[in-house]
């Protein structure tokens, strides 16, 4: 039966129908970006930081008088889990005429992303997952890496273990996030340790909403090791820092994924151990401390790292959208291949490797100030120098030609 | 040695489990007398942690843990009386879907006030730390979290099965039309549960503060195995409750003991078997208004 309330329904829908052509023409002379980023679940803390990032970008970007003189709109939106991930990706390059996709901190998520990107041959500039999968065996032509992947955090915090002596002939208990991302970076750190004469004690996977984390503080105990290796992410890493300080465990940590927002949450005196990072607040460069500057005006807190990288992923990708004077796929990924180097607000510049379309660059080991050094609660972390240090090649850290199985 | 380590996994999910039953109570207090699921109940946890760390930033960690509640309690009031008593003897559904909508609206307005980074939270260093009871290793912290819950629970019992109020509660839970017939009103015995309930919540939230990630969503992890919990013990029984969340506790710090992975599943495995061979709950009582 027909109701009044079908009948009002049909025809907004059809007005709907009506006015569509003349929006999207309205809208033409702008470029519309895809943005996709976790904002819920256990990654959505670091997807606020992301879209904030983002956001001082297109600002810039469109202040400074666009892109080809055209203004840029970014759409920014929750990916949510995978499958809802390539369903919006799908729907942003078919119904919302975005020119490229961009985004991501959730290696599951980007993978999907990347096989919508591959099927309808467009470009996806990858910001934020780190798996080596992505840059490795599911590589394609259509997705840049801008995150340093898990082989290079990992050999990142390595150099500092190694200093220290806490590698050779020790005995490691690793704790894994049980998906993806976290498998890749449980096999780059065993297959770190293991090449620097380590063991493992113990090798625990860790569903990524425990918040409990007892039972495996017991059984690291239990174990005795010399060093704990934590490929743990997002939340899980807050709830495992501030559990093992409760339980006043004294073994020392190797992490080897650490996101600035994760530290500052775990709250006073409750870190420990080494971690790598890709970016922090405190590198004493002009762009770094103007971008730290903008972000603190605007938000009242200092930005951390996956803030950082969206912000310079869309200048890359509006750098490449003017010098090809193009947002075609072909032509930009031809810019990035010829190996164009790109300021990241770093000490050194980056370029995409032209096999593995991975983004390389400097990452930082970093450790936790001794207790009363700290100016405030953002800084309690003390940031090592740059690896590769700057007499050294930038791919040092990164897989080589035959570690990595990429091919396109 | 093995069965060493076993048993010390046994205890430790003892202790956890007097950690899922602060939530748990209140939660099957509230299901029990009002009929109500209330699954906004993980919001008043969130808010009793955010609340937490407001109050711990002016006056410290001790009257921040008293407080919080109090304050959460407070707001108990207003949702007991403005929203869920007005779904008591609806249809179950309308009040699944308020209260379903009221915990959605809580965490936007926590990533609204406070922001979707988590924020830092540390117990005053005193109570960090292990003691060390025989071989068996605990945190200093969870025992003193254990006595609270104990207190609160030998004060819950003792409320509802020692004084007149909770005479009029136990049998509001059976025969509300009873109750009713001998002149009781029951509301404001409802609104004081409700309180208690989301009292306790808070009380979980601000106890947990320092040892759990605090951030928006953090009341919808918590819920689920509440839910489980509740489920488990069966309605309507005070000790149900208690069996069931030490019994999640035990069987899930057994799971990761042998196979780490399934952890999180193995709560759920132990719901399906409860409610096949028991769809009651282990200690459930008939409740007719329920059938």
């Amino acid at each position: 039966m027909t109701t009044r309330r079908d009948v009002l329904k049909a025809s907004a829908a059809a007005a709907a129908a009506l006015s569509f052509p003349a929006v999207v023409k309205a809208q033409s002379d702008r470029i519309k970006i895809g943005h996709l980023t976790p904002l819920t679940g256990f990654l959505g803390a670091l997807g606020e930081y992301a879209v904030q990032g983002i956001k001082i970008a297109t600002d810039e970007i469109n202040k400074a008088g666009g892109v080809m003189g055209r203004q840029l709109d970014v759409m920014s939106e929750d990916s949510v889990n995978p499958a809802t991930a390539s369903t919006k990706a799908q729907r942003m390059l078919e119904r919302d005429g975005v020119a490229v996709l961009m985004g991501e901190i959730n290696s599951a998520s980007a993978l999907t992303i990347m096989q919508v990107a591959a099927r309808e041959k467009r470009l996806f500039l990858q910001v934020g997952a780190r798996s080596d999968v992505l840059r490795g065996k599911n590589c394609n032509r259509y997705t840049f890496h801008v995150d340093i992947p898990v082989t290079v955090m990992v050999n990142a915090a390595g150099q500092a273990l190694l200093r220290d002596g806490l590698v050779k002939g020790r005995r490691a208990f690793s704790l894994t996030a049980d998906y993806l991302f976290g498998h890749d970076l449980a096999k780059a750190a065993k297959n770190f340790l293991t090449a620097n004469g380590a063991s493992l004690a113990g090798e625990e996977l860790i569903a990524t909403d425990v918040t409990d984390f007892s039972p495996y503080l017991l059984k690291i105990r239990q174990a005795k090791p010399d060093l704990i290796a934590s490929n743990l992410a997002g939340n899980q890493v807050t709830n495992f820092i501030k559990q093992y300080s409760e339980f006043g465990l004294k073994y020392p940590i190797a992490g080897f994924n650490l996101n600035t927002a994760d530290a500052w949450a775990a709250g006073d005196g409750n870190l420990s151990g080494i971690w790598p990072t890709v970016w922090h607040h405190d590198l004493n460069t002009p762009g770094s401390r103007a971008f730290v500057a903008e972000f603190r005006k605007r938000y009242g807190k200092p930005p951390e790292n996956h803030a950082w990288i969206e912000y310079v992923s869309l200048k890359i990708m509006a750098e490449a959208m003017n010098a090809t004077k193009s947002t075609d796929t072909e032509k930009l990924i031809a810019y990035f291949e010829r190996g164009t180097e790109f300021d990241l607000l770093k000490a050194r510049r980056g370029y995409f490797r032209s096999w593995d379309h991975q983004l390389m660059q400097e990452a930082y080991p970093f450790t936790v100030k001794p207790k009363g050094k700290a100016k405030d609660k953002w800084d309690f972390l003390q940031f090592g120098a740059a690896v590769p240090a700057a007499n050294q090649p930038l791919d040092l850290l990164a897989p080589t030609r035959e570690q990595n199985t990429c091919s396109m | 040695m093995q069965f060493f380590f076993l048993l010390e996994q046994v205890v430790n999910g003892l202790v956890l489990g007097g950690y899922y039953l602060l939530i748990a109570l209140g939660l099957s207090l509230i299901f029990s007398v009002g009929g109500v699921v209330n699954l906004a109940h993980g919001a008043f946890y969130a808010l009793g942690a955010y609340f937490s760390l407001e109050i711990a930033k002016l006056l410290g960690f001790g009257p921040a843990v008293v407080l919080s509640p109090v304050a959460v309690a407070l707001l108990g009031i207003l949702f007991e009386r403005f929203l869920l008593r007005r779904f008591y003897t609806a249809d179950p559904i309308l009040s699944l879907l308020v209260t379903f909508g009221l915990a959605l609206v809580a965490e936007q307005a926590i990533r609204m006030i406070w922001g979707a980074a988590p924020l830092p939270a540390s117990m005053p260093p005193e109570f960090k730390g292990q003691v060390m009871l025989g071989e068996f290793m605990f945190s200093r912290y969870r025992l003193l979290l254990l006595a609270v819950v104990a207190v609160v629970l030998t004060g819950i019992w003792f409320l509802l099965h020692r004084t007149s109020f909770g005479r009029v509660v136990r049998a509001g839970i059976q025969r509300p039309d009873m109750v009713a017939a001998l002149g009781i009103r029951l509301q404001p015995y409802m609104t004081t549960i409700v309180m208690l309930g989301v009292g306790m919540a808070a009380l979980g939230g601000a106890l947990f503060a320092p040892i759990t990630n605090v951030h928006p969503a953090m009341g919808a992890e918590i819920i689920t195995v509440a839910f489980v919990v509740v489920v488990i013990g069966g309605l309507g029984s005070f000790w149900g409750v208690v069996l069931a969340a030490l019994l999640v506790g035990v069987v899930r710090g057994i799971t990761v003991h042998f196979a780490s992975a399934a952890g999180e599943a193995s709560i759920y495995v132990l719901l399906f078997l409860v409610l096949l061979f028991r769809p009651r709950g282990l200690l459930g009582e008939r409740i007719e208004k329920f059938e």
